[in-house]
């Protein structure tokens, strides 16, 4: 209630860092991690919490209804990166919270490999690099589902741009913002 | 087998998702890197091999045939090409490996080099292979997006300001670049390469000349061509040097393959053009009176790289088989001796702790094995018996005075007077860094800039990479008789098109 404590990750600078704050103590938000009480936004936060999953289920959507209708890894991939910037924007950085605990480079490259391995799967079943075939599922329930395998080279596209937007998140984001704190440090 | 043709493009970018996902680990991204050029070198041998003995190696991405799918094609040239291109950029490796084990020891890693070399080599790769004019498009972002990361790492106000101006330059070309492809596809119909031969015939004489001109310009902006040369000299020397040698080394020759491809395959001319003739003679008088002014030795190293690419659109201007044999030679050679001599000035510059000529002294003392890793490629370039350069100088000399028109013959003569200025920029840092008083290194101003300088120190790893490169310009001097044959066929299948036409458009699914 007070904020008399700074929170966690963040140093203990001084005594006008810290200020009564009308702002809830409870977080809304998945991580343990959140921002400044003096930033804090409550209705961000909570729109944020509410709006997250239902994104990344979009963008999932996206991914799968590629190849035939509008969406794909790539847009998939930058909707799911939105989410990811949402949450930034309401509770600060992502990095060493328990939202995401891949590095952005692993997801970049994972992303980039297999995407590539897609292109060259072909070559052992006698087809052409980067061919692409087709198969079609009976599923109980769903009905008839066909699967391209080029879907395999946007899931590598789709980790890659959730890569590459967390990788901005990191060093744009809350890098400049760590920046920024050590500096205000250093001035006082 | 027409497999092989897309190792080189996709091998290192998957090697690239690995090695970023590897990032902590520093030793298995260098031997990741060092294993994927090794295994694309043999590959490049094997596919120059094939494409000598039966012709081009046509590769229909995803089975679409030409002139509607992606073909990659390997025929001589472009296997030649890509084959001393991967050698520099293993030696340029080795030597990156071996000063950031001197420098920072071996256990620490730095998590996008590796990665980015990776993908730089699979752009270059690409643009050497592609059979389509907007996958050569896509091929130049790869190898100019990977630039950006590399000429700006470790970022210091310098770096920054030189890499702005690349930046810049870069991508206004690109637009010019994209504009282009545009007008091609509005006026023909096709972006394939040798589909768009067939189709540019069809045209009237003046839209043909736009596009051409268009060409021109768009590739003279890659490959530093006078007037477009300004960004180079700016840009470059400010990396660290196994980075400025491989942009060096590569990419303005890229550039000229793209030029060399475009014109020739998709445009009809006769013998000796004097458009280019003049280019080519600006940009030679022009790089080397640059080069004997400058006092920073990669300045004038990148002066000297301009100057010479004047070298090859001249070849390129003769537009016959003998020039375009020359060419080939030429760049074949100056690939190789540009690296070395990009990677000795960052051997001198670790004894001397300075890049100007004047500060330094007394090299040849301090260190003989760097004066004749020096002395080896700079006589080279200028062009002096026994070396690659002599080989490919005379090549192109040959061809210029057989043409027989008085264009050829005076740039014939500038070719003559470039080699003597150029001879003299080489001796001139000769006399000053090499003889003469020995002096101390002076010290690093800028730690944090990853140009350690003035240490004194060089790693087994370095000089043994410089010395593989030096190796290799002998090399290709001691195999002048067969490059020159294979250049000669190169050339021949460029001038008459009919073998790479055939090949492209022919087969259904490749073969």
């Amino acid at each position: 209630m007070t904020g008399a404590e700074p929170p966690e990750g963040w140093p203990n600078t001084g005594e006008r860092t810290w200020f009564r704050s009308d702002a809830p103590a409870e977080r809304w938000l998945l991580s343990g991690y959140s921002r400044d009480s003096r930033e804090r936004t409550i209705l961000l936060e909570l729109i944020a919490r509410v709006v997250f999953p239902t994104v990344l289920v979009f963008s999932l959507y996206l991914l799968f209804a590629g190849h035939y209708r509008s969406g794909g890894g790539f847009s998939g991939g930058l909707v799911a990166g939105q989410a990811f910037v949402l949450r930034y924007l309401a509770g600060g950085r992502l990095d060493d919270s328990s939202t995401v605990s891949m590095r952005p480079p692993v997801l970049i490259g994972t992303g980039l490999t297999i995407a590539v391995i897609t292109g060259l799967v072909p070559v052992p079943f006698g087809g052409v690099v980067l061919e692409s075939a087709s198969f079609t599922f009976a599923v109980p329930v769903l009905g008839e589902i066909k699967i391209v395998s080029s879907l395999f080279l946007d899931v590598g596209v789709y980790l890659l741009i959730i890569g590459v937007v967390l990788d901005l998140l990191r060093t744009l984001g809350s890098g400049i913002e760590a920046d920024i704190a050590e500096r205000e440090g250093g001035r006082r | 087998m027409s497999e092989l043709v897309a190792v080189p493009v996709l091998l290192p970018l998957g090697a690239a998702g690995l090695s970023m996902a590897f990032g902590r680990f520093a030793d298995v991204q260098r031997w990741l890197g060092l294993l994927v050029l090794g295994v694309i070198v043999v590959d490049a041998a094997v596919l120059l091999y094939f494409a000598d003995v039966h012709g081009p190696l046509v590769l229909h991405l995803g089975g679409w045939a030409a002139p509607v799918g992606i073909a990659l094609v390997a025929d001589r040239l472009a296997a030649l090409l890509l084959l001393i291109s991967v050698i520099v950029m293993f030696a340029v490796l080795l030597y990156s490996i071996g000063q950031r084990i001197t420098d920072y020891g071996r256990g620490t890693a730095s998590t996008t080099f590796h990665p980015i070399y990776l993908v730089l080599c699979s752009g270059v790769s690409l643009a050497y292979l592609t059979g389509d004019l907007f996958n050569l498009f896509v091929a130049f972002e790869i190898m100019l997006a990977s630039s950006y990361v590399l000429i700006t790492r470790r970022t210091t106000a310098n770096r920054v300001r030189a890499g702005m101006t690349y930046t810049i330059v870069s991508l206004s070309s690109s637009v010019l670049f994209l504009t282009m492809i545009g007008l091609v596809y509005a006026a023909t119909g096709t972006v394939n390469l040798a589909d768009l031969a067939l189709e540019m015939g069809e045209l009237p004489p003046a839209p043909v000349r736009a596009l051409a001109l268009l060409m021109v310009i768009v590739f003279g902006v890659k490959s530093a061509m006078v007037p477009l040369h300004f960004w180079l000299p700016d840009s470059y020397p400010n990396a660290p040097a196994p980075i400025t040698a491989i942009f060096a080394a590569l990419l303005t020759k890229v550039g000229i393959y793209a030029m060399i491809r475009t014109q020739i395959l998709v445009f009809e001319r006769e013998p000796s053009w004097p458009l280019m003739l003049t280019l080519a003679m600006a940009t030679m008088i022009v790089g080397a009176l640059g080069a004997l002014a400058q006092n920073d030795l990669n300045r004038m190293l990148s002066f000297l790289l301009v100057s010479h690419i004047g070298f090859m659109l001249f070849g390129l201007g003769v537009y016959d088989i003998a020039g375009l044999t020359g060419v080939i030679l030429y760049i074949v050679h100056h690939i190789t001796v540009q690296a070395t001599l990009f990677l000795v000035s960052g051997l001198i510059t670790r004894y001397t702790g300075t890049v100007a000529l004047s500060r330094m002294g007394g090299l040849a003392k301090i260190s003989p094995l760097v004066a004749v890793l020096f002395a080896v490629p700079a006589l080279s370039l200028a062009g002096v018996p026994p070396f690659s350069g002599f080989v490919a100088k005379l090549a192109l000399l040959r061809a210029g005075v057989g043409v027989g028109t008085v264009w050829a013959q005076v740039a014939t003569a500038v070719v003559v007077l470039t080699s003597l200025l150029t001879l003299y920029a080489v001796a001139r840092v000769w006399s000053r860094a090499f003889w003469g008083q020995v002096r101390e290194p002076e010290g690093d101003p800028d730690p944090s800039d990853e140009l350690v300088v003035g240490t004194g120190d060089t790693s087994r790893g370095m000089v043994h990479a410089t010395g593989v490169l030096v190796l290799s310009t002998v090399l290709v001097a001691v195999l002048a008789g067969p490059l020159a044959e294979v250049s000669q066929r190169a050339a021949t299948d460029l001038i008459t098109g009919e073998a790479y036409r055939a090949a492209v458009l022919g087969g259904g699914s490749g073969g």
